[in-house]
């Protein structure tokens, strides 16, 4: 433990508070994912770790090695940046696989609007208040 | 006077990290369905990868960063996989 | 120069993750840019569609309001959590959104934008209506979801990816 000795005060207060706030993030994050009922709520719990949890450990680790290197250590910030673009991506494909999964199943805990399709002519959406006609065409859509 | 105030926050720390993972670990186990248990995984590779990157921290060595950013890279694969088992009840198409 | 660079913004990005993940160094510097060009040039023979970023004025602007909602985002799950839905008052629920956002890039943003905030998830997008099914932690507050994601997020990664 020798090195952390050579912390200032100053900047240790920030490094633990730091720590400290990203880990209670992402323990409140496991605690819902055990207390909440459906799983459809379970599906936002962990991106409290994701997000800001996994951002403060990292600028907290940053901090600390970026003193002891005596330069500016940046690379925690890789792994944060890597979660926070492949979490969107994990979570994206579990909520549409659930969905697919519940929709199979004919599952009645799915409200009507979840229920159809995207887009389909039964789909109460598109009845309610999307006019297709009224859309732009979409220069974007190649192939 | 930093030493034991750091030393408090770290191990403090990794103690809610043990915890959420266990936590995330039970509802592996719970379920009751099978995205349940692959959202859970997801957490957990999350909650590993952040105590691998506190651990580090307290032996200043980058051995654990660099097993973080393995764990890290694994679970985006492992839960990808596993999604897109659930979605189509099959991995290679 | 879009032969030897065909996708700027990639290159960049690799260049800068290199030097991140290494001491920063002349020799490091030029390894980096190496292995990104090679990298910009692997992908041009891929042809995936161009990203163009047109304001990058928006970009910053949304580079902190993001960051922002997602702490306040935090904030009220983690304290729905605590308080067990605040004796469970709380009540989640789908919504239905239709897009104008057509780019792939774009939608690929918002996606991440949505996902990575605690109080929204993204379940479903339909390419031919701009339908996107969102599941919402608390849409007990009253506030206008469709409005808010259209007005917040939409309309500048509209400006962006024009």
């Amino acid at each position: 433990m020798t090195h952390l000795q050579a912390i200032p005060l100053w900047l240790a207060v920030p490094i633990a508070l730091l720590l400290i706030f990203g880990s209670v993030l992402t323990l409140l994050g496991t605690i819902g994912l055990i207390r909440l009922h459906s799983f459809y709520d379970r599906l936002h719990t962990p991106t409290l770790g994701t997000s800001w949890g996994v951002a403060s450990i990292a600028l907290s680790s940053m901090l600390l090695f970026s003193w002891l290197g005596g330069r500016i250590v940046v690379h925690e910030a890789v792994i944060a940046i890597f979660v926070m673009i492949t979490t969107p991506v994990t979570l994206m494909m579990l909520g549409r696989a659930a969905l697919h999964r519940d929709r199979a199943e004919k599952s009645p805990l799915l409200p009507d609007i979840a229920r159809r399709t995207l887009g389909s002519e039964d789909h109460p959406q598109v009845s309610a208040d999307v006019s297709p006609a009224g859309r732009a065409p979409n220069p974007d859509l190649r192939g | 006077m930093s030493a034991p105030l750091l030393i408090a926050a770290i191990s403090l720390s990794q103690l809610l990290l043990a915890l959420a993972g266990c936590f995330a670990g039970w509802r592996i186990l719970r379920g009751p369905r099978a995205q349940d248990r692959v959202v859970a995984l997801d957490t957990l590779y999350v909650t590993s990868m952040l105590l691998f990157l506190v651990t580090g921290m307290r032996t200043a060595s980058s051995f654990f960063f660099e097993a973080a950013m393995v764990i890290g890279l694994l679970g985006f694969v492992a839960t990808v996989a596993l999604a897109k088992f659930l979605l189509r009840g099959e991995v290679i198409e | 120069m879009r032969r030897l660079v065909p996708h700027p913004l990639l290159t960049v990005g690799l260049v800068a993750m290199w030097l991140m993940l290494t001491r920063f160094s002349l020799g490091n510097l030029l390894l980096g840019t190496v292995i990104a060009l090679i990298a910009g040039w692997a992908m041009g023979a891929l042809e995936p569609a161009r990203v163009r970023i047109r304001r990058w004025d928006l970009v910053l602007r949304l580079a902190l309001i993001v960051p922002w909602d997602i702490l306040k985002s935090n904030a009220a799950v983690a304290w729905s959590i605590l308080t067990n839905g605040q004796g469970g008052k709380r009540q989640s629920g789908f919504v239905c959104i239709p897009l104008t956002l057509r780019n792939s890039a774009g939608l690929g943003m918002l996606s991440i934008i949505i996902t990575a905030t605690p109080g929204t998830a993204w379940l479903e997008h339909d390419q031919h209506s701009g339908l996107l099914l969102l599941h919402v932690f608390d849409l007990r507050d009253g506030s206008d979801w469709p409005a808010f994601i259209r007005d917040r997020y939409e309309a500048p990664l509209l400006e962006i990816f024009r």
